[in-house]
């Protein structure tokens, strides 16, 4: 997959059809891999890298890249392309500036999953069928991929590219049975009382690092009320037990509709907070009270947040009650 | 002296040192990492390497009440917020978290003296606890770290053959050993001369065994004016992961909050990687990620180096090379100054 993904990053490159190539890079240990951009064949050939850590979602450094001249390849896994459509939804992203190359991927591995197990000191991974055969300096360890996959490719919503220019490898299909809201209806039936337990510790291991709302493609303004002095909300860190609730409910609702479910804020939370549930619970709640809707599914649809009509729109707040009594 | 208790009986020595100090050490958590907890009855040493939050925290919390500020007519009552400390413990810190508090040391007991970081420095016993299983990210022998045979903090500990074996270091080591009653016993020094024979031999294969840092001090201007930052620093998300992870980050910020009830003031970790880091009346003076990145880089490799003997303000605890969302980190900005880069998967797969 790798090498086909070199050459033709280097054929588009040489009949100039782009002019520089958006992906990932190699890192020390194979599994610490770094998007960048690279501008010639050399480059490409000494450090691309296309591999079961490639795990970074590449669209939201679409938004500046794209606001460069020329043309920018841009390799996106099926879980991109959502976020990709939305931001050209947005208009944060100048569609005929990217060239993009659908890569098929089955599930990205997760290191941190492979630290839990207490594999340490790794040094290299191979994937052969389907096994990780993780070399360390205490041994070799051989995992199944689908134990230590990141949780989102576990729960994953779609192997299909919803937009692409050419694609390298499968495309595949909307999942249907994802049981991605397995754990959202486990938390809608707890009580308030213990769902405010669960919540309370997650989010207490919070350190307010921002990585969750800097990763995140549908975080995109360009100051955010939590860094502007000027909003009132202004914070470095949480004061208390409340505010860091603030930080990520209010992040929650800026989203809302917006949130392809791309799973990167969970991604890269140092503390592992599973950040994710929060939208999908907005999530699960559009689906259940304006009907099915995937943001970023077609680019320029109307997200149920936008697309008011008198009528036809229940009022959340009377319509039921959450939660277990 | 070197004592020793079995790892089984753990519980009876942390309950010793409980009697008269709050205990503080790594226990594990249900996602498979570690975080310093309080002792209490049946909490575990955790064999992690390392917590995810460094033990800087101890010293430095991420955030800290200084005064409370309320109007009433004419008056405003101004009530100061900090605390003395009380003693305590922590227990089973790396050697490289404890250097950390060295290079922290210089920085907030210099004059004008932290006095909230003072009253805990001077409250605290640390037992520094040998690595028995260094990992690919580890490079503290870069920075003269021996966690073979830790030589900073109070007590220094091994865990080997089922014993956990407890060397005093320093005075207030041997009070705290001392404190301990009877459920130490004496040992001679073979076990732990073994057992650091045995990390030595793995601290030699480390992947990052032959970093070393670059003695900068005299190319400040060289490396500032490095077109290297630019690429390093292109994709970093400027979040303040590594900084708040990191044993010797340590800018902070004054705030005020308003509850509504009057203004509390308190200071918190900040982050050079932050686009309002240093913001001023007149703007910022790092206008691009590129400043800000190497705002980081330059202090722990350069500036540091200059206004403190050449010492570097990095430990090589290897938070920052697991953490970073992006898989940057210190010892790819340390190779690629000194012209060395990863090598690529290049023909692989």
């Amino acid at each position: 997959m790798q090498r086909e993904l070199i050459n033709r990053a280097r054929e588009l490159l040489a009949d100039g059809t782009v002019d520089r190539v958006l992906g990932w890079q190699a890192g020390q240990f194979a599994y610490d891999i770094t998007p960048a951009v690279f501008t010639d064949a050399g480059e490409l050939e000494a450090h691309f890298v296309y591999n079961e850590f490639c795990a970074d979602n590449l669209s939201k450094y679409l938004i500046k890249e794209s606001e460069k001249e020329g043309k920018v390849l841009a390799f996106l896994k099926p879980c991109d392309t959502y976020s990709f459509n939305q931001l050209v939804t947005e208009h944060r992203i100048r569609r005929e500036h990217v060239y993009v190359i659908g890569v098929e991927s089955y599930g990205k591995a997760d290191v941190e999953k492979l630290r839990a197990r207490g594999i340490s000191g790794i040094t290299g991974v191979e994937t052969v069928s389907g096994m990780l055969k993780v070399h360390t300096m205490y041994g070799d360890e051989s995992v199944p991929l689908n134990e230590v996959m990141l949780d989102r490719c576990l729960t994953c919503k779609s192997k299909k590219h919803v937009v692409y220019d050419e694609l390298i490898g499968e495309d595949g299909d909307v999942v249907a049975d994802s049981g991605r809201f397995d754990m959202v209806e486990k938390l809608e039936r707890m009580t308030a009382k213990e769902r405010f337990s669960f919540w309370q510790g997650e989010l207490s291991r919070c350190i307010r690092c921002n990585a969750c709302r800097n990763v995140c493609p549908a975080c995109t303004c360009e100051n955010c009320v939590f860094d502007n002095p000027g909003s009132g909300l202004q914070n470095r860190a949480a004061r208390d037990n409340f505010e860091e609730k603030l930080f990520h409910i209010i992040r929650a609702y800026h989203v809302a509709g917006r949130c392809t479910d791309c799973g990167e804020c969970s991604r890269v939370c140092p503390e592992h907070i599973p950040l994710h549930l929060l939208n999908r619970k907005f999530i699960k709640d559009f689906n259940e009270l304006y009907g099915p809707f995937q943001a970023g599914e077609v680019s320029g649809q109307m997200s149920p947040m936008c697309a008011y009509t008198e009528t036809a729109d229940p009022e959340a707040s009377v319509v039921r009650k959450g939660g277990a009594e | 002296m070197l004592y020793r208790i079995s790892c089984t009986e753990m519980d009876a020595l942390f309950a010793a040192l409980s009697e008269t100090k709050t205990v503080y050490l790594p226990a594990d958590r249900e996602d498979g990492q570690a975080s310093f907890v309080k002792w209490t009855e049946g909490t575990a040493l955790s064999n992690r390497l390392n917590t995810v939050r460094s033990a800087k925290d101890f010293f430095f919390p991420q955030i800290q009440p200084l005064a409370r500020f309320r109007r009433e007519g004419q008056k405003i009552e101004i009530t100061d917020l900090r605390e003395e400390s009380e003693d305590f413990v922590i227990f089973g810190a790396r050697a490289c978290d404890v250097r950390s508090f060295e290079i922290l040391d210089r920085v907030f007991l210099a004059d004008p003296v932290d006095t909230s970081y003072q009253t805990r420095r001077e409250h605290a016993a640390i037992v520094t606890m040998a690595c028995a299983r260094p990992e690919e990210t580890c490079f503290c022998t870069a920075f003269d770290i021996d966690p073979a045979k830790p030589a900073d903090g109070d007590v220094r500990a091994y865990i080997a053959d089922g014993y956990c074996y407890l060397e005093p270091l320093t005075e207030k080591g041997e009070t705290l050993l001392a404190g301990a009653g009877e459920c130490l016993e004496e040992s001679d020094g073979a076990a732990v001369e073994a057992e650091a024979g045995r990390i030595r031999a793995i601290l030699e294969k480390l992947p990052l065994a032959s970093l070393k840092p670059a003695d900068n001090r005299e190319k400040e201007l060289d490396v500032f004016n490095s077109p290297k930052w630019e690429e390093m620093a292109s994709h970093c998300l400027g979040c303040g992961a590594c900084t708040f992870v990191c044993p010797t980050c340590q800018c902070f910020d004054i705030n005020d909050f308003d509850s509504g009830h009057g203004i509390e003031r308190y200071r918190c970790w900040d982050s050079c990687m932050y686009h309002d880091f240093t913001l001023m009346a007149s703007g910022t003076p790092r206008l691009t990620q590129k400043e800000r990145f190497r705002q980081r880089f330059m202090h722990k490799l350069v500036y540091y180096p200059i206004r403190y003997d050449g010492v570097f303000s990095c430990v090589g605890c290897g938070r920052c090379l697991r953490k970073c969302p992006i898989n940057m980190n210190i010892v790819k900005v340390m190779k690629e100054l000194t012209g060395v880069r990863p090598a690529g998967a290049g023909e692989e797969a």
